[in-house]
C-alpha cells in the first residue's frame, strides 16, 4: 500500500481500484466516463426530437414517448451530462492548480461521485419499468404529480440522490480552495478557472438545498399523500415554480461560470498572455454569481407575479448583461497584441465567444418582461438556452477535456482530429439553433410534439434537425479521436501546451501524491513567473518529507448503494407497501456504512521519502 | 501526523483549539459551517413553503385554533438548555477535560431526548385530538414537513452524539476526534437555531395571526 | 478556422435574423407580424433590443475578427514572447459604462410596457360596456364563459372577440397549467389551476380569424390544444353574442339524420359532459355552435369526414384526451358505427345559431 510501484495489473484489481479510490484524478476519470456516457444517451434523445420534428404532421413516435424524451434529455444533459463533466474538470484541475495534494475531503468526493452515478442510473432506470418522467425537465407540478406511472418517481428519487452528490461535491471544492492552498497562492494569485469554481461551489451550497426542498414536497404529493401542489386540497401549484428557479436560474451559472475560467486559462496560455484585467474578471465572476440568485423569476413572468416584481426581476437580470460585457472584453484583449496559437483548446474559445456573445444576447431580450410574453416557453427561449449551455458548457467541456487530457491521461488528444471534430460541431450548432429563435417568433411553442403543415414552420425544423446531425457527427469524430489516441498517440511528458499555471508542473499524469513538493507561489500564473524569472521550476515550499496519503474505501460505494436500494422501494411502496421494506432495507446499508465509517478510525498511509526519492512515479 | 493524533491527551498538554489543530480538523471545521449555510437555505424554504400554506387548512383547524404555547414553551426552554449544555462540553473539551465533557454532553443528549418525546406527544394529540394530519390539508402536509424535518435532525444529531460518545468512551479525547465532538455540538446549536424560528413563525405568529 | 469564417458567420446571422424580423411565418400565427395591442408593444421592445443587441454584436465582431486576423502566431514567430499586460482601467470603466447607459435604455420602456400591459381591469366609465371573458384551460381545449352587458354566455374553442377596444380576459385552468397565448394579438399569459387567478387583455386592430396556442407543457396533446381568435367588428360581436345567448338548444334538426343524431347524442350521454346552450356546466367544450368551430379538435377542417374520426377515434386525434371511452357500445377501438357517427355529425354540424362565423373573419381579411 505505501510504494508508489507501479505494475501491470488484472481488470479485477483495476476495477476494484477505481470503486475504492479517492484520488481525486481517479474520480475525474469516474466522472468523465459516466458523465460522457450520459452525454451521449441524452444527444441521442435529443436526435430522436429532432426526427419527430423534421417534418410537420410526423408520426415518428408517440405523443407520450416524445413527452418522455425531451423530459430525459434535458434531464439527463442537466444533471447527468453537463454537471459531472464539469466535475471532471474541477477534480482534475482545481487542487493542481492551487498546489494541493488532493481535496480536502478525499472520502467525500468518492461519495458525492457514487451518490451521482447511482441517481442517474435510478433516473434511466425508468426507461425499463414502465415509462420516464415526462413533465419536462422543469417538473412543474400539478402535471407532474398527476402524471400517471412510475416515470416521476424516478425523477424524484433519482435527482435527491443525485443532487446530494452534487451538493457534496460542492463543499468539498469550497474547504479545499479556503484551506489547502500553496504557500503563496493568495486569491488573488488563483487561476480564473479555480476563482470560477470557488463562487461555482458557493452556488451550489446555496441552490441546491432548494431543489433538495422541493423533491422532497413532491415526493410527499406523489408517494405519502401529502397536498402541497393539489389546489383541492388547499396547495399552492406556484410553490414548485418558485423553488425550483431558486435553484434552477443558479444552476446555469454553475454550469457556465467554471467554463468561464477555464477560457479564460485557454486563452491567456495559448495567447502567450496573461489574463487581461484579472481583478476585474474576478469582480465579474462573483458578481455573475451573486446576481444569478437574484432573477430566478425571469423564468416566471407569464406566471402572474405582477408588474411590480416582473419589473425588477427584468431589470435585475439585464444588470447581469454588465460582468458578462466585461468578460466577453476582457477576452478580447486577452488576444489582442498577443501570440495566438490556434491549438483544439483555443479553437473551441475562439468558437465560444461569439457563440456566447449571440446566448447572451437572447438572455437581455428575454429580460425584457413585457416582450417575454411573446418569448416565453417558445423555441426562442429552446435556441436561447441551448446558446449559452451548449455554446457556452459544452464547448468549454470539449475544451477543457482536450487541455487537461494529459493530465487524465499522459498523452495530448490528436490535433488534427480534434479540428476535425470541432466544425461540424460549429456549424451544426448554429444551425440547429439559431433557426430556433425564429421558430419561437414565428409561433411555435416549445415541447410540442407536432407543429401543423400550414404554419410556415417547416424550413426553419428541417434546418434544426440537419444542424443536430451535423453535431452528431463532430461529436462521433470526437470519440474516435480518444481511440485513437488511446492507440496511436506517444505519451506528452510534463508541460505539453507551455503553460502558465500549477497543473502543468507536474508530470502528465501526475504521481497520486500531485506534488513531491509543495511549490512555493511567486505570482499569478505562477509557472510563467518562474519560466520568466527563474529556471522554469518551482522553488518548493517545503523539504521532501513523507506524504500523508488516504486509504482507498469501498464505503462511499455502500452509502450510495442503499440509498439506491431505498429509492426503488419508496417508488413501489405505492403500488404495494411491501415494498416499504426494501426502502428500509435500503436505508439500513446507507446508515451502518455511514455509522462503520465513523466508528472505524481511517488515519490514511504515508509515502516515504525513501520511495519519494527513487523517483516512484516521478521524474 | 496521523499516530500522533490518536495520542490521549490530558488537561494542559493539547494545542489552545483542539478542533482546529490539525488540517483535518480545519477543513472539518470549515466543511460543516459550509454545510450548515446549505441546511439554513433547505429550511428557508421549508419555511417559505409553510408560509405560503398555513392558512390552507380548509375544514382542519386553523393555527390559531390548533397551538397552544404551553407545551411549546417548555420544548423550546428544553432545547435552549441543551444548546447551553453543550457548550459547557465544549468549554470543558478545550480544557481537554474528558470526563465533564462527556457529562455535559449526556446531559444535552437527556435534554434532547425529553425534546423529542414531547414534540412526539405534540403530533400525536394534533393527529388523535384535533384531525390535523399529514394528509388532512396543504397546511398539515406544510406543518409537519417543516416541524418534522427538525425533529429528523433532532434525532439525527442525538444519533451523532451519543455514537460519537460511545465510540470515545474509553480512549477520551484526541486530535482525531476532537473536531468530531466540534462539529457535532455545532450541529446542535443549528438545530436550535431552527426551533428558535419555528418557535416564533410557527407558533407565536400562529398563535398572534 | 480562419478569421474571415468567423466575420461571414456573423454577417450571415444577422442577415438572417434581419430578414425574418422583417416579416416571416403565418401571418395568423407569427409574433413578428404584431396585429394587436400587446403584440404591438411585445415587438416595439424586441426590435429596440435587437438594434442596440446589434450595436454591441458589431462592435464585438470588429475587435474579435481584427484580433484573429492580426495577432494569429505567423511562421517563424513561434517564441515570440508578447508584453504582459496587466490590464486598463480606463477600458475597464468604457466596457462597464456603456452597456449600463444602454440597458437603461432598454429598462425604461421595459418597465413601462409591462406596467401598461397589467392594466387588466376596465376603467370606471367603460365598466357596463367593457367585455369580459373568463379563460379556462382544460387538457386539451379552452372554456370561455363571456359576462357582457350584464348577459352571461358560453363557449368553447373559438374566441370571438370585437376588435379595436381592450377584451378583458381572466385566466384560470381546472386540471393543470396552459398557458394562453395569440402571438399575433397579445404575448402569453399562465391560466394555473387554484387560486392564482391572471389577468390579461386582447386588443386586435384587424378583423381576422388569429390562430392561438397553448404554451405551457401540459400533457401528451400539448402541441394539439390550438384554438382560435375570431375578431369581428363591434357590430358583428352584438349580433354573435345575441344569437349565441338566445340559441335553443331543443330546437329540433331540420333533416332525419341530424334529428336521429340528436337522439343519439343524448342516448351516449355526450350531454353529460357537453352542454349546449348557456349552462356554465363544462366537463367537455360547450357545443352551442359547433357547426360553425373553424376547426374540428383545434386541428382538423371543420368537415363531416374530420369529425365522424374524431369521433371515431378520439384517442388517434388527441392522445390523452378525456373523451377517449367515454361512449359507445363495445370496442374501445371504435367505440361508435359509421352510420352512428355519421349522424352525431349530421346534428353537431348544423348547431349554427349565428350568422357571424370565423369565415366571416377570414373573408374580411
Amino acid at each position: 500500500m505505501s510504494t508508489a510501484t507501479v505494475q501491470k495489473r488484472g481488470f479485477g484489481a483495476t476495477l476494484w481500484d477505481y470503486l475504492t479510490t479517492v484520488d481525486h484524478k481517479k474520480i475525474a476519470i469516474l466522472y468523465l466516463v459516466a458523465g460522457g456516457f450520459f452525454f451521449l444517451l441524452g444527444g441521442l434523445e435529443a436526435l430522436i426530437i429532432r426526427i419527430q420534428l423534421i417534418k410537420p404532421d410526423n408520426e415518428f413516435i408517440s405523443a407520450g414517448l416524445y413527452n418522455q424524451m425531451f423530459t430525459m434529455h434535458g434531464t439527463t444533459m442537466i444533471f447527468l451530462a453537463a454537471m459531472p463533466l464539469i466535475f471532471t474538470l474541477m477534480n482534475i484541475a482545481l487542487p493542481l492548480q492551487i498546489g494541493a495534494r488532493d481535496v480536502a475531503f478525499p472520502f467525500l468526493n468518492s461519495l458525492g461521485f457514487w451518490l451521482f452515478a447511482f441517481g442517474g442510473v435510478l433516473l434511466n432506470l425508468s426507461w425499463f419499468f414502465g415509462g420516464a418522467p415526462d413533465a419536462g425537465w422543469t417538473a412543474y407540478a400539478p402535471l407532474s404529480v398527476q402524471s400517471p406511472g412510475h416515470g416521476m418517481d424516478f425523477y424524484v428519487m433519482g435527482l435527491q440522490i443525485s443532487g446530494a452528490g452534487t451538493l457534496i461535491g460542492g463543499i468539498n471544492f469550497l474547504v479545499t480552495i479556503v484551506n489547502m492552498r500553496a504557500p503563496g497562492m493568495t486569491y488573488m494569485r488563483m487561476p480564473m478557472f479555480t476563482w470560477a469554481s470557488f463562487v461555482t461551489s458557493i452556488l451550489i451550497l446555496f441552490a441546491f438545498p432548494a431543489l433538495t426542498v422541493g423533491l422532497i414536497l413532491m415526493m410527499f404529493d406523489r408517494m405519502f399523500g401529502a397536498n402541497f401542489f393539489d389546489p383541492t386540497m388547499g396547495g399552492n401549484v406556484i410553490i414548485w415554480e418558485h423553488l425550483f428557479w431558486i435553484f434552477g436560474h443558479p444552476e446555469v451559472y454553475i454550469l457556465i461560470l467554471p467554463v468561464f475560467g477555464l477560457f479564460s486559462d485557454v486563452i491567456s496560455t495559448f495567447s502567450k498572455k496573461r489574463l487581461f484585467g484579472y481583478s476585474a474578471m474576478v469582480f465579474a465572476t462573483v458578481l455573475i454569481g451573486f446576481l444569478g440568485f437574484m432573477v430566478w423569476a425571469h423564468h416566471m413572468f407569464t406566471t402572474g407575479l405582477g408588474a411590480v416584481a416582473n419589473s425588477i426581476f427584468a431589470v435585475a437580470t439585464m444588470a447581469i448583461a454588465v460582468p458578462t460585457g466585461i468578460k466577453i472584453f476582457n477576452w478580447l484583449f486577452t488576444m489582442w497584441g498577443g501570440n495566438i496559437r490556434m491549438t483544439v483548446p483555443m479553437l473551441w474559445a475562439v468558437g465560444f465567444i461569439p457563440s456566447f456573445t449571440i446566448g447572451g444576447f437572447g438572455g437581455v431580450m428575454l429580460a425584457v418582461a413585457a416582450a417575454d410574453y411573446q418569448y416565453h416557453d417558445t423555441y426562442f427561449v429552446v435556441g436561447h438556452f441551448h446558446y449559452v449551455i451548449v455554446g457556452g458548457v459544452v464547448f468549454g467541456i470539449f475544451a477543457g477535456i482536450t487541455y487537461w487530457w494529459p493530465l487524465l491521461f499522459g498523452k495530448v488528444l490528436n490535433e488534427k482530429l480534434g479540428k476535425i471534430a470541432f466544425w461540424p460541431f460549429f456549424i451544426g450548432f448554429h444551425m440547429t439553433f439559431f433557426i430556433q429563435h425564429i421558430l419561437g417568433l414565428m409561433g411555435m411553442p416549445r415541447r410540442y410534439w407536432k407543429f401543423q403543415p400550414n404554419e410556415s414552420l417547416d424550413i426553419g425544423n428541417l434546418v434544426s434537425t440537419i444542424g443536430a446531425f451535423l453535431m452528431a457527427i463532430g461529436t462521433i469524430v470526437f470519440i474516435i479521436n480518444i481511440i485513437y489516441t488511446a492507440l496511436k498517440e506517444e505519451k506528452c511528458g510534463t508541460d505539453p501546451w507551455d503553460g502558465r499555471t500549477l497543473e502543468w508542473t507536474v508530470p502528465s499524469p501526475p504521481p497520486f501524491y500531485n506534488f513531491k513538493q509543495i511549490p512555493l507561489v511567486r505570482g499569478l500564473d505562477a509557472l510563467w513567473v518562474e519560466k520568466v524569472q527563474g529556471n522554469g521550476e518551482m522553488t518548493p515550499a517545503e523539504p521532501l518529507g513523507d506524504i500523508h496519503m488516504p486509504n482507498n474505501t469501498f464505503i462511499p460505494f455502500m452509502i450510495s448503494l442503499g440509498l439506491f436500494i431505498a429509492g426503488i422501494g419508496f417508488i413501489y411502496q405505492v403500488d404495494n407497501k411491501q415494498w416499504l421494506i426494501v426502502g428500509i432495507a435500503g436505508l439500513l446499508i446507507t446508515f451502518i456504512s455511514m455509522f462503520v465509517r465513523s466508528m472505524k478510525d481511517d488515519l490514511g498511509y504515508h509515502v516515504h521519502k525513501e520511495d519519494l526519492e527513487k523517483g516512484a512515479g516521478s521524474k | 501526523m496521523s499516530a500522533e493524533e490518536l495520542k490521549q491527551l490530558k488537561p494542559g498538554q493539547g494545542p489552545h483549539e483542539p478542533e482546529k489543530a490539525t488540517l483535518e480538523g480545519k477543513n472539518k471545521f470549515l466543511g460543516f459551517w459550509f454545510f450548515l449555510g446549505g441546511e439554513t437555505v433547505l429550511f428557508a424554504s421549508l419555511f417559505g413553503t409553510y408560509l405560503a400554506l398555513k392558512n390552507s387548512n380548509l375544514d382542519g383547524p386553523s393555527t390559531q385554533e390548533l397551538f397552544g404555547l404551553e407545551l411549546v414553551f417548555i420544548m423550546t426552554m428544553i432545547l435552549l438548555t441543551s444548546s447551553l449544555t453543550s457548550v459547557y462540553a465544549m468549554y470543558h473539551m478545550k480544557n481537554y477535560d474528558f470526563k465533564k465533557m462527556m457529562i455535559w454532553l449526556g446531559i444535552t443528549v437527556l435534554l434532547g431526548l425529553s425534546f423529542l418525546s414531547l414534540e412526539v406527544y405534540e403530533f400525536y394529540e394534533y393527529v388523535m385530538h384535533d384531525g390535523h394530519t399529514f394528509t388532512s390539508s396543504a397546511f398539515g402536509s406544510a406543518f409537519y414537513t417543516l416541524v418534522g424535518t427538525h425533529g429528523a435532525h433532532v434525532i439525527f444529531g442525538l444519533c451523532w452524539i451519543t455514537s460519537l460518545m460511545i465510540r470515545n468512551a474509553k480512549r477520551g479525547l484526541n486530535l482525531y476526534n476532537a473536531p468530531k465532538f466540534y462539529v457535532a455540538s455545532l450541529y446542535w446549536h443549528f438545530i436550535d437555531v431552527v426551533w428558535v424560528f419555528i418557535f416564533t413563525v410557527v407558533y407565536l405568529m400562529g398563535k398572534v395571526g | 478556422m480562419k478569421g474571415w469564417m468567423g466575420k461571414s458567420r456573423i454577417v450571415l446571422l444577422f442577415s438572417f435574423l434581419m430578414l425574418f424580423l422583417a416579416g416571416c411565418g403565418d401571418p395568423q400565427l407569427s409574433a413578428l407580424q404584431p396585429k394587436g395591442e400587446g403584440a404591438q408593444a411585445s415587438y416595439d421592445l424586441m426590435m429596440l433590443s435587437v438594434i442596440i443587441m446589434a450595436g454591441v454584436g458589431a462592435i464585438v465582431t470588429i475587435i474579435y475578427v481584427f484580433v484573429l486576423i492580426r495577432y494569429r502566431q505567423k511562421k517563424g514567430k513561434e517564441d515570440y514572447v508578447p508584453k504582459q499586460v496587466e490590464g486598463s482601467k480606463s477600458l475597464e470603466i468604457v466596457w462597464t459604462a456603456i452597456p449600463i447607459v444602454l440597458l437603461i435604455i432598454l429598462a425604461v420602456p421595459t418597465v413601462q410596457k409591462t406596467f401598461m400591459l397589467a392594466e387588466t381591469t376596465p376603467s370606471e366609465e367603460n365598466k357596463e360596456d367593457a367585455v369580459v371573458v373568463e379563460v379556462t384551460g382544460n387538457q386539451y381545449w379552452w372554456h370561455y364563459s363571456y359576462k357582457y352587458k350584464g348577459e352571461e354566455i358560453q363557449t368553447s374553442q373559438d374566441l370571438y372577440i370585437p376588435t379595436d377596444q381592450r377584451v378583458y380576459l381572466k385566466l384560470t385552468a381546472t386540471d393543470v397549467i396552459h398557458s394562453f397565448w395569440v402571438p399575433t394579438i397579445s404575448g402569453k399569459m399562465d391560466t394555473n389551476p387554484g387560486h392564482n387567478e391572471n389577468e390579461m387583455f386582447l386588443n386586435a386592430y384587424e378583423e381576422g380569424l388569429y390562430s392561438g396556442k397553448c404554451a405551457e407543457l401540459c400533457g401528451p396533446s400539448h402541441s394539439l390544444m390550438d384554438f382560435k381568435v375570431v375578431a369581428v367588428s363591434a357590430e358583428e360581436f352584438d349580433q354573435w353574442f345575441n344569437d349565441m345567448k338566445n340559441a335553443d338548444p331543443e330546437a329540433t334538426p331540420e333533416t332525419a339524420s341530424a334529428q336521429e343524431g340528436k337522439e343519439l347524442f343524448e342516448d351516449q350521454n355526450c350531454i353529460a359532459c357537453h352542454a349546449i346552450g348557456n349552462s356554465p356546466a363544462a366537463v367537455g367544450p360547450n357545443l352551442t355552435s359547433f357547426g360553425d368551430r373553424a376547426e374540428i379538435a383545434g386541428i382538423m377542417d371543420n368537415n363531416k369526414e374530420n369529425l365522424i374520426e374524431w369521433l371515431q377515434h378520439p384517442e388517434n386525434v388527441k392522445p390523452g384526451n378525456k373523451m377517449t371511452g367515454k361512449y359507445g357500445n363495445t370496442e374501445a377501438e371504435k367505440p361508435l358505427t359509421d352510420d352512428e357517427a355519421s349522424k352525431i355529425a349530421d346534428y353537431l354540424l348544423q348547431l349554427q345559431p349565428s350568422e357571424v362565423t370565423p369565415e366571416d373573419a377570414k373573408e374580411e381579411k
